[in-house]
């Protein structure tokens, strides 16, 4: 008549319960923190590695760097800490300055794009360009890591300051591909208008932010005594 | 009648094809889809989810009286949680370039209904060693899958394998291929493929029968 589901037949304790969730917990945590530990140090390295990869690929002459950052005036000091978008100034053989290398951040199509790019103090010209960080449509929007016609924008992109030197003369701006008639114009890429209209965004911002900084400042800076490397 | 042992090589082997978890159990399409954009993501997401399943059915093998029926899904989303971080830490420290490539997707290996699904109707069930197998024939099996519908869609929408060139310059790749909507179409003809072998093997099957049946007769 009432026969018992089997089910029910067994019932599990509370401590049972307590002791494999907690038990299963503590063993989780203590794998995950042991990983961390023992992979931190390589990770990190493999950090640096890849932006001292980045910043030589967008600055060839440079061999060692100085992180920077503004203060609350807007003056350029050395950085006390990593930043997350990070800007550098990067010395040559010979402790001349060589150029700045600045990262910068917008909203591209399907999520934020990190690039990382060098600013030559002689040429006042963006004249390096690198992707960091995208999460574009493969085959669309990564074509602005890619495509010749649109990286050979960054080899002389004008971004001279005005002449009250606080912000750029003309603004960076993404135009549609073969309307570029401006050194200070981004000549975009059909197909990947939203994203090549982001670069142009994260560099004209990235500059305004920088550049009216590091153009005052940045001869006062020294090099580093010793090399990185 | 008593259920015929299922021999070890056959627990490995069954996740290869004849219970491949892509192209017949239909698990674990997200990334199978997501991630198979090129035959080199793919094998790395097959590399690490079958990592992910081989140390996920071992610890739940392992712990399988130990945890209680009510506490079984969290115990073992906690476990398979606990690897995926291990692996996208691991990942990290080989290159940083593969952990770009794949993105969000390591996390997501831990809702991965693959791993919890074999964790649950096969590891919490059998001993380590069956655990073990059952996990390296069903990751063999996926990263297999993987590897196939990652290397069709880079033949065809980048036309490279492996990042090579394989056609002249004058190719015209089907851009379609690596985008999303490419992962579905790969999927489908290899769903054609495989169900069409299956068939073929099916009849043949039946046609022996029938042969033996009358030769019997």
């Amino acid at each position: 008549m009432n026969a018992p589901d089997p089910l029910q037949q067994k019932k599990t304790s509370a401590w049972e319960m307590y002791r494999s969730i907690v038990g299963i917990g503590a063993f989780c945590a203590l794998l995950i923190v042991s990983v961390y530990q023992g992979t931190a140090a390589r990770i990190a390295d493999n950090k640096a590695r890849f932006l001292n990869n980045a910043i030589a690929g967008v600055l060839p002459a440079v061999r060692s760097t100085v992180e920077v950052s503004l203060d609350a005036n807007g003056a350029l000091v050395a950085a006390a800490e990593p930043a997350n978008l990070p800007a550098f100034l990067g010395y040559g053989e010979d402790g001349e300055l060589v150029g700045a290398v600045i990262t910068a951040q917008a909203m591209g199509y399907a999520d934020n794009v990190t690039v990382l790019y060098s600013y030559s103090f002689d040429l006042k010209a963006i004249v390096g360009f690198m992707v960091l960080e995208t999460k574009e449509t493969p085959g669309l929007g990564d074509k602005v890591e890619t495509e010749p016609h649109f990286l050979a924008n960054f080899e002389a992109l004008d971004a001279r300051l005005n002449e009250d030197g606080t912000a750029l003369a003309n603004a960076i701006v993404t135009v549609k591909q073969g309307e570029k008639t401006e050194p200070w114009q981004v000549d975009g890429i059909t197909g990947a208008t939203i994203t090549s209209e982001a670069i142009g965004v994260i560099l004209n911002q990235g500059s305004g932010y920088w550049l009216p900084a590091l153009e005052r400042d940045a001869r006062e800076f020294q090099p580093p005594q010793s090399s990185e490397e | 009648m008593a259920l015929k042992p299922i021999s070890p090589t056959d627990e490995f082997i069954k996740g290869l094809w004849r219970d491949n978890p892509v192209f017949i159990q239909m698990l674990g399409l997200c990334p199978a889809l997501a991630v198979s954009n090129t035959a080199i993501n793919a094998l790395a997401m097959g590399a690490a989810t079958t990592f992910v399943l081989l140390m996920a059915g071992l610890s739940v093998s392992l712990l399988r009286n130990f945890i209680p029926r009510e506490a079984r899904i969290v115990s073992y989303i906690c476990i398979i949680a606990t690897f995926v971080t291990c692996v996208d830490y691991a990942i990290m420290a080989i290159s940083i370039e593969l952990h770009r490539a794949l993105g969000a997707f390591i996390a997501l290996i831990v809702v991965n209904c693959l791993i919890l699904g074999r964790s649950e109707a096969f590891a919490s069930k059998h001993n380590p060693g069956r655990a073990l197998l059952d996990a390296l024939g069903m990751g063999v099996g996926f990263t297999g899958a993987l590897f196939f519908i990652g290397a069709m869609r880079e033949v065809l929408g980048s036309g490279t394998l492996f990042g090579l060139g394989l056609f002249p310059d004058g190719f015209q790749t089907w851009t379609v291929m690596v985008l999303p909507s490419g992962g579905f179409f790969a999927m489908a003809i290899w769903l054609l493929v495989v169900n069409w072998i299956r068939q073929r093997e099916a009849d043949a099957e039946k046609q022996a029968e029938s042969r033996a049946g009358e030769a019997a007769s």
